[in-house]
C-alpha cells in the first residue's frame, strides 16, 4: 500500500504556468473551449503583458461591468480593431521608453478576436498591423460563427456547417456551401515572421507556438481552434475530444511557418475519417453520405498539399 | 471588493469605464451554474494533471501537502470536462 502510495506523487507539471491570469467567475457557458485556449494562451505569455480584445464571447463573459476577470492590463475595444488598437499599445509604449518616460522592461502587446474579429471585420486592421511589422501576437480564438450574437456564421465557419444564417434548406442542404477562409495562409503571404495553429486539446503544442510567437521580433499570427458546445451542439464534456478530432481527421490540422518555412506539427500516421469529427456535432447533422463524402475528399486534398509545402526545404 | 452595481452611484464609476481591481470577477459564483458535481477519488488518481490543465475554469488545483487534487466547487460549472478527460477514471459526475 504504502509502495503505490508512493509512485503517484504529483510532480511539478513541466513549461505550464500556475499562474492564473483569467480568473474564475468568468460567464463563459459550460465546457467552453475558447475561454480554456485563452487560459493557456496566457500562461504562456506570463505576466508583463498587455492585451487589446475585440467584441465578441471572451469578452463579453470576462467583463460585465463592473467586474473583470483579468489579472493583467486589459482593454476592450470594437469588433473590428484589436489589431489597430495594439498596434498603437506597442507604438506608444516605444516612444514612452525612448523618452524615458517608463522602465525599459519587456513587455508583450497581445491583440485577440474571436473568427468574426479576425477573418471578417478586423481583417484590414490585421493586415495592416502585419504589414507594419509592429511586434504584437495576434490571437484568433476560432469557434467557427459569430457565437456571441446567437451563431451567425463568418468566413472561418466550416463547409457544411449550419448557423442561423447558414441554415439547411432546399437552396443549400449543405448549409454553409463555402469553404473556410485559410487565415494563416493569408499571415504567411503577408511574410509574417510567425504564424501557426494551434488547439488547447494539444496544450504543449499551444504553449510552444505562443512562447516561440512571444520571442520573435515582429508580427505573429495565432489560429486556434476552440471548440464552443454551445454553437457546435456538442456535450460540454467533450469539447477537449471534438479538438483531438479536428486535428486528427485533418480537418484541422496543426501546423506553423518560421519565417517562410513549412512546418506539420502532428502528422497522424493515417488521418481519421472526416465522419469521426462531424459525428455527435448538432451542427453537422444534417449532412448526408454525398456531402461528407465531397468534403472527405477536399480535407484529403489540402491535407497532401499541406503535407507537400511542409516537406519543401526553403532555399537558405 | 467590488459592491454590487446597484449599489455603485455614478461619482464612484471611473473615468473611461476603467476597472481597477483585477479579476475582482472572482467575486460571481458560477458554481450556482451547476447541475451535476465531480467528485474525485484520490485513490485511483494518477497525478497526471490532465483534469488541472483542461478545466476551462480553473477550478482544480494540486494540494502538494496532501498530495492530491482539490476542487474549488464555488466556480466548479460542472462542465464534466475532467471526468470525461482523466485517464484512471477517478472523477465521476454526480447529481448536485
Ligand atoms: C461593428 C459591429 N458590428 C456588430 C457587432 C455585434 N457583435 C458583437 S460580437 C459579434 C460576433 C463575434 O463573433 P466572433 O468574433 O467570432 O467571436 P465569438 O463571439 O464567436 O467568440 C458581433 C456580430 C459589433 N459589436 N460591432
Ligand atoms: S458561446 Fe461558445 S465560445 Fe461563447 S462562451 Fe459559450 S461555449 Fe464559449
Ligand atoms: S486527470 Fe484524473 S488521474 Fe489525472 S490528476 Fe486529474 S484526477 Fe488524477
Ligand atoms: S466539471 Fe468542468 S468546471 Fe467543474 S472542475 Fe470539472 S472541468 Fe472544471
Ligand atoms: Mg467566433
Amino acid at each position: 500500500m504504502a509502495d503505490t502510495e508512493k509512485k503517484k506523487v504529483i510532480k511539478p507539471i513541466k513549461n505550464f504556468s500556475m499562474e492564473e491570469y483569467i480568473s474564475s467567475g468568468h460567464r463563459a457557458c459550460q465546457g467552453c473551449a475558447e475561454v480554456l485556449a485563452v487560459r493557456h494562451v496566457l500562461k504562456a505569455i506570463g505576466p508583463d503583458m498587455i492585451m487589446a480584445m475585440a467584441t465578441g464571447c471572451m469578452e463579453i463573459i470576462s467583463s460585465p461591468y463592473p467586474l473583470t476577470s483579468w489579472n493583467i492590463p486589459w482593454i476592450h475595444v470594437a469588433f473590428e480593431n484589436a489589431a489597430a488598437v495594439a498596434s498603437g499599445v506597442e507604438s506608444g509604449l516605444k516612444a514612452l521608453r525612448r523618452k524615458g518616460r517608463i522602465p525599459n522592461k519587456d513587455v508583450t502587446i497581445v491583440a485577440m478576436g474571436g473568427d468574426g474579429g479576425t477573418t471578417d471585420i478586423g481583417f484590414q486592421a490585421l493586415s495592416g498591423m502585419i504589414e507594419r511589422g509592429h511586434k504584437v501576437i495576434y490571437v484568433c480564438v476560432d469557434n467557427e460563427a459569430y457565437m456571441n450574437t446567437g451563431i451567425q456564421r463568418s468566413s472561418s465557419t466550416p463547409i457544411g456547417a449550419t448557423t442561423t444564417t447558414s441554415p439547411t434548406g432546399k437552396l443549400e442542404p449543405e448549409g454553409k456551401s463555402t469553404w473556410k477562409k485559410d487565415m494563416v495562409a493569408i499571415a504567411a503571404a503577408h511574410g509574417i515572421p510567425y504564424t501557426a495553429t494551434a488547439c488547447p486539446t494539444f496544450f504543449t503544442d499551444l504553449q510552444k507556438k505562443i512562447q516561440k510567437a512571444k520571442e520573435v521580433n515582429g508580427p505573429s499570427y495565432i489560429h486556434i481552434l476552440s471548440v464552443c458546445p454551445t454553437g457546435w451542439r456538442v456535450p460540454p464534456n467533450k469539447a477537449i475530444e471534438y479538438g483531438q478530432l479536428a486535428v486528427d481527421t485533418g480537418v484541422f490540422p496543426l501546423y506553423e511557418v518560421e519565417n517562410g518555412a513549412w512546418k506539420l506539427n502532428r502528422k497522424p500516421k493515417e488521418l481519421k475519417p472526416v465522419s469521426d469529427y462531424f459525428k455527435g456535432q448538432g451542427r453537422y447533422r444534417h449532412l448526408d453520405e454525398r456531402f461528407t463524402q465531397q468534403i472527405q475528399d477536399k480535407v484529403t486534398e489540402r491535407w497532401n498539399k499541406l503535407v507537400e509545402l511542409c516537406s519543401e526545404k526553403p532555399e537558405k | 471588493m467590488t459592491k454590487p452595481m446597484e449599489q455603485i452611484s455614478w461619482q464612484e464609476i471611473e473615468a473611461g469605464g476603467v476597472i481597477t481591481e483585477p479579476g475582482n470577477a472572482s467575486c460571481y459564483h458560477t458554481g450556482t451554474w451547476r447541475s451535476q458535481k465531480p467528485k474525485y477519488d484520490e485513490n485511483a488518481c494518477i497525478r497526471c494533471w490532465r483534469c488541472y490543465v483542461m478545466c476551462p475554469d480553473a477550478v482544480i488545483s494540486p494540494d502538494l501537502e496532501k498530495n492530491i487534487f482539490v476542487w474549488n466547487y464555488d466556480y466548479c460549472k460542472g462542465c464534466g470536462i475532467c471526468a470525461y478527460e482523466c485517464p484512471a477514471k477517478a472523477i465521476v459526475m454526480e447529481e448536485d
